[in-house]
């Protein structure tokens, strides 16, 4: 079991939302993962549904979806923007996300004209005391 | 373990691979008609140029195949199954030899009203009887499920409002109500919000009221909830939404707890629906059929469904149609009447005292079971509870999960609980009223050992179960590479 809400094992480098996404902001991109405590909390992932290339977000709107063994859930957005890249080897290796949600597990790219939405997220250690408490 | 594997336990061909060519379960009389060539009547296109590779067995093999697959089924016949949120009782024999009745089970829909006045009187009380426990002005026997009968009220509840010239948007469910509460919302075209619940698993009424205003239309409540829990501020919450002209809507799911107790009429509900399937006994039946009937106070009879079963001033039952503020007919004919009779059988055979025999059975079964086992597993929530409740394994359980729990309690034959909601890695228990106390108490013993396993033992409950024909299955290659024919390949 991964240790959750350990803040050792929560980057400090990104935002996190209380629908559990992660927010990593690079210049105009941000790039938009599942967290590794909701990964774990749904258990072995079968399938994620990503949005095409250029389509448009706003803020709350749903990106996709991520179904486990245990559970299918949808994916938002906390910050508007225009699909850059979607992570393609989810497609046939959709257990990335289990493995190694952080990094290689990341779901999309988003072009962003601002990224100031995401300043009410959460910081990482705030994140594990949000997990903690639940 | 013993080291022969038990008859469940082995493996047996299909019915693909069993006899040889002449066998033969059906010995079919000589024809007298006579025969004329497939080619004559069918275009050669059509036609195979072998005939299907069927079995050929004889029939004491075919009976002995199925009786086999049979001994794999688990179900309430065979064992304890205390699946929480499904009331997963037992269904009295006398329910089937009501509804076998040639007299019901042979009538047809389109017989004159005329020839099934029996049939329609036996509607007509039931209607009754659902009124009276629930404590409402009338009721729709059409919902042919819960979830359709969530829809029928919410549909209703639209009418209501759209009568007093208002569009309400906003329908209100508690984070801790079932999944098709605001699945029904979406499909009757509105928006689902949900109201927080408190760390006891009541409502936050401060929440609530924060969120109803002259845009609510209702809030869909379950009482007891899902978690096993009767909120005693239901009354009050009725107040909330009625000072706002918004209606209480009760998931009817959890009758079972407080059948001849209280009724949903007294504490504030303006509309609500049954599970005929959890409350009076019918069956579970595999997604179908079903009955899901409606009850409504007297400011939403106008809007039921048509046509209603009434009794008409010569004394004789009949159907009325002229309704004009009805939200329509929402299923065809009348209904599932074949549930609707065992339900009905149910009602009749237990009475008055007999329900609420169901309802303080249902609690104190569930409460006896959370007694004996709050030693050993944590209760998230307060005790007294409904007529199910929700235990979570202790964190020091090294590394076992709900899962694996649910997994072992396979070996001792029992069904396991419902789990992961609606609390993260739980286990939800409904014993139900028609359990002994030998059974229950075997539970207990189950739940015992395992407890006792987790702290010396973990690996036999995380490799459970041991008895199976199969053990732990790939969920995951299953969804996503399932073979779906035979043979395989």
């Amino acid at each position: 079991m991964a240790q959750q809400g350990d803040a050792m094992t929560i980057p400090a480098d990104r935002r996190y939302s209380e629908t559990h996404e992660w927010f990593l902001v690079e210049g105009e991109v941000v790039t938009i993962g599942l967290t590794q405590h909701a990964a774990d909390e749904l258990t072995d992932i079968t399938f994620v549904e990503l949005p095409d290339e250029g389509a448009e977000f706003g803020v709350g709107d749903a990106i996709g979806e991520i179904e486990s063994v245990k559970a299918t859930s949808e994916l938002f957005t906390a910050v508007a923007g225009t699909v850059v890249e979607v992570n393609t080897a989810l497609a046939d290796h959709p257990e990335l996300v289990n493995d190694d949600a952080y990094d290689e597990g990341w779901l999309l790219r988003l072009k962003v004209d601002s990224a100031a939405s995401l300043g009410s997220l959460m910081k990482s250690k705030e994140y594990g005391n949000f997990i903690g408490s639940q | 373990m013993p080291n022969t594997p038990k008859l469940q336990q082995q493996d047996f061909p299909i019915l693909f691979e069993l006899g040889s060519p002449g066998l033969c379960a059906v010995s079919l009389p000589k024809s007298d008609v006579p025969q004329t060539n497939l080619s004559d009547s069918v275009p050669g296109d059509l036609i195979a140029a072998e005939p299907p590779s069927l079995p050929e067995i004889g029939e004491l093999d075919v009976v002995r195949h199925y009786k086999k697959l049979s001994r794999r089924c688990f179900s309430v016949d065979g064992n304890f199954y205390p699946l929480g949120s499904c009331t997963m009782k037992y269904n009295p024999r006398i329910n089937e030899r009501v509804a076998a009745m040639p007299a019901l089970a042979n009538l047809h829909p389109y017989q004159d009203e005329r020839d099934v006045q029996g049939l329609l009187e036996m509607m007509h009380r039931l209607k009754q009887y659902l009124a009276q426990i629930a404590g409402l002005a009338d009721v729709s026997l059409q919902p042919a499920a819960g979830a359709h009968g969530e829809m029928t009220g919410l549909m209703m509840i639209n009418a209501y409002h759209r009568s007093n010239g208002e569009e309400r948007k906003i329908v209100l469910t508690p984070d801790s109500a079932h999944g098709t509460n605001p699945a029904s919302c979406t499909i009757c075209g509105r928006e689902a919000a949900s109201v927080r619940s408190k760390a006891d698993g009541r409502v936050d009424l401060d929440d609530l009221r924060s969120k109803v205003d002259d845009n609510t239309a209702a809030l869909m409540i379950t009482n007891p909830n899902t978690v096993g829990v009767f909120d005693e501020q239901i009354a009050e919450i009725a107040d909330i939404l009625h000072a706002r002209g918004a209606q209480l809507y009760l998931d009817g799911a959890n009758m079972n707890a407080i059948l001849g107790k209280t009724r949903p009429g007294d504490f504030g509900v303006d509309v609500m629906h049954y599970n005929t399937h959890k409350t009076f006994s019918t069956p579970h039946g595999g997604g179908g059929p079903g009955a899901g009937p409606v009850a409504v106070a007297k400011h939403l009879t106008p809007f039921l469904p048509i046509p209603r079963v009434i009794l008409k001033d010569d004394g004789t039952f009949g159907w009325e149609s002229n309704e004009p503020q009805s939200i329509g007919k929402i299923r065809s004919f009348f209904g599932q009447t074949g549930v609707l009779v065992r339900a009905y059988a149910y009602i009749r055979a237990l009475g008055h005292d007999g329900l609420r025999d169901v309802a303080e059975c249902a609690v104190l079964s569930a409460n006896y079971l959370a007694a004996r086992l709050k030693e050993l597993y944590d209760l998230p929530f307060p005790s007294p509870y409904a007529h199910e409740f929700i235990l979570v394994p202790r964190a020091a359980n090294h590394g076992a999960t709900e899962l694996d729990i649910a997994k072992r309690l396979i070996d001792h034959e029992i069904h396991p609980p419902t789990m992961s909601w609606p609390v993260a890695h739980c286990l939800m228990i409904e014993p139900t009223e028609t359990e002994s106390l030998d059974t229950l108490d075997h539970f207990v013993a189950a739940m015992t050992e395992i407890a006792d396993e987790l702290e010396n033992d973990p690996d036999v409950v995380r490799s459970a179960p041991h008895t199976m024909p199969v053990r732990r299955l790939d969920e995951v290659e299953a969804s996503r590479k399932p073979i779906v024919r035979w043979p395989a390949d």
